[in-house]
């Protein structure tokens, strides 16, 4: 006699696991692609019928998003201050990280928890005080300004998180080094830094990201006359809504979305893997 | 070597220590004299004006209806997502069919992960412009689905109402955190033994007691920081609120940090809007603190 599996019961169990986990994909998925659908839509497909289909793909909004509503000088700006920020913050997050990790000297310890208390305070509380200190050095609406800040900010999680890779990579390796005359310097940057490429990928991932998506700090930062043409992308993208509802430009809107929605994702589809573990890295301690 | 060492040590140490010092350092600590203060930035003069910024602050309705806001959010944004996450992380790993080879996860559990983390690599800004127009009253992609269905009577001007626009926010909120723990969770049960659940499930044991009675347990590290850093995005709350409702209608979905930037930002009550930051600082770190002691139970080590 063949026995049988117990389908019964997991058989129900299965169908019931599959339709909520189906149902979060979904909705997960619908509005991004719902924003895709709509860039291609006119104004008044996409007034009139949420849902349906553009009649044809016009790809002429997304040119007049990026030119007209100025998406592209916006996409421009964000990679300039996002990639001084990523180069900066690596290389000063991985410079005090290193020193911090691997040469005792006095108050080494009290300096690694000077960094690494800032991640307990809130952004906020720093908000007004930051906006005039950013002033007073003339740096107010300025790429420059907001790659100093962001690095600034990512400080106390870089070095927390690179202090804790450096103590693990093996002494041996330093020892004969400097047994053969090698000096600190070259220590670092040819043997140290190489040997802490997975460390340093994780935690440039989750910076690109934290940059990229930054929000508070370039509202406070970049205001003023002629700040419009410094502006990052995710600053521009809100007022886009409230300028394009006023002209009633949705389909240049929606447009704008995609554009600024697309390479984040790409990105991520691409280096999914490592996205993730970068990501929530910050989270496992 | 011993001189070169300590150039080293300080060449590598001052240019991050002075960077950080200018940009996070000051700013945190002047922002307590600040709070002392009261300041409009109309005149580089200002008084010392003790705590009187405080005791305002207790008597504002605004700020008390904004944080009635953030205590709702404090409460049901964590329970929430964390539940959530919890159900469909235990599903991707040990919800497939369990029949000759064991507790398995469901199939096509990696494209599950993927699509669940999509709104974690989105910005606020697009996440908050994004779910605007899917609540627009004619526009949105909410009420054209509820029109489609035939069900025109539940199409609502969702963030044109007092009574929802707040909701909705924080539906959104919920949207866009849960699949970044469904991740977290799912890696962290990678480390539970299947056979746990295996014998558990031959003793008879339900879906949903393993769930409670091993899982949870187990992941309990996991769920205490998942609780810590929903709680600190919970007293934030600013840019999503922001975006969506800018606290309307009629403050109907204000929150703290609203309240905070618009006190400064708009109406140069620099004084004023510090003592906000410094009340939310302590916020912050008692609800850390006493989350993390109200959840603390024993350690189970495998």
């Amino acid at each position: 006699m063949r026995r049988r599996a117990p389908r019964g019961r997991f058989g129900v169990v299965n169908a019931f696991s599959h339709t909520f986990l189906v149902g979060w994909a979904v909705l997960t998925t619908f509005p991004l692609v719902w924003a895709l659908v709509s860039s291609f839509k006119d104004d008044r497909e996409i007034l009139t019928s949420a849902w349906s289909l553009p009649a044809k793909l016009r790809f002429d909004n997304w040119v007049r998003a990026w030119t007209e509503a100025n998406i592209g000088r916006y996409f421009l700006n964000t990679a300039v201050v996002v990639s001084g920020a990523l180069v900066l913050t690596m290389l000063l997050g991985a410079m005090a990280a290193y020193v911090l990790a691997r040469y005792t000297f006095k108050f080494s310890r009290t300096i690694y928890f000077v960094f690494v208390g800032g991640m307990m305070f809130p952004v906020f509380l720093a908000l007004v005080p930051l906006f005039f200190v950013v002033k007073n050095l003339g740096l107010l609406s300025t790429h420059l300004g907001l790659i100093l800040v962001y690095t600034a900010y990512s400080l106390p999680f870089t070095v927390f998180f690179l202090t804790a890779f450096f103590r693990t990579l093996p002494s041996e390796v330093a020892e004969a080094a400097m047994v053969d005359g090698c000096s600190h310097w070259g220590l670092f940057f040819r043997i140290m830094l190489p040997m802490a490429r997975p460390g340093l990928i994780s935690v440039g991932i989750f910076n690109l990201l934290g940059h990229w998506n930054q929000y508070v700090l370039p509202i406070v930062l970049m205001q003023g006359q002629g700040a419009e043409r410094k502006w990052v992308l995710t600053q521009g993208l809100t007022a886009l809504t409230i300028n394009q509802g006023y002209a009633g430009d949705y389909s240049a809107l929606f447009a704008g979305m995609a554009i600024a929605m697309l390479p984040v994702l790409i990105l991520y589809l691409v280096f999914q893997r490592q996205v993730q573990s970068g990501l929530t890295a910050g989270h496992l301690k | 070597m011993r001189h070169g060492r300590r150039l080293f040590v300080f060449t590598f140490l001052v240019p991050p220590l002075a960077l950080y010092a200018v940009f996070v350092l000051s700013p945190y600590l002047q922002a307590f004299q600040i709070s002392l203060t009261n300041w409009r930035g109309l005149s580089p003069t200002y008084e010392y004006v003790g705590p009187e910024n405080f005791t305002r602050l207790l008597h504002d309705h605004y700020v008390w209806n904004a944080l009635k806001n953030n205590a709702i959010i404090l409460v049901a944004l964590p329970i929430i997502t964390i539940v959530l996450a919890l159900f469909f992380a235990s599903m991707l790993s040990v919800g497939g069919q369990s029949g000759k080879a064991g507790v398995r996860g469901v199939r096509g559990a990696a494209f599950y992960r993927i699509v669940y983390f999509f709104p974690q690599v989105l910005s606020v800004a697009i996440i908050g412009v994004l779910w605007k127009e899917v609540y627009a009253p004619r526009s949105g992609m909410l009420n054209g689905f509820l029109r489609g269905i035939g069900l025109d009577g539940l199409a609502k001007p969702w963030l044109g109402d007092p009574d929802l626009a707040f909701w909705c926010v924080l539906a959104v909120m919920v949207w866009s955190n849960v699949g970044f723990y469904v991740v977290l969770f799912n890696a962290a049960m990678q480390s539970i033994p299947r056979e746990i659940y295996e014998a558990a499930l031959l003793d008879g044991a339900e879906r949903g007691e393993t769930l409670r009675k091993i899982t949870v347990p187990l992941l309990w590290d996991t769920i205490q920081v998942a609780w810590v850093y929903l709680a600190i995005l919970a007293i934030d709350a600013f840019a999503i609120v922001q975006i969506i409702t800018e606290g309307g209608p009629g403050n109907s979905s204000d929150v703290i940090g609203l309240r905070l930037y618009g006190d400064a930002m708009n109406e140069s009550k620099f004084g004023y809007a510090s003592a906000i930051g410094v009340a939310m600082f302590f916020l912050t770190l008692s609800i850390a603190v006493v989350s993390l002691r109200m959840t603390r139970r024993d350690r189970i080590e495998l």
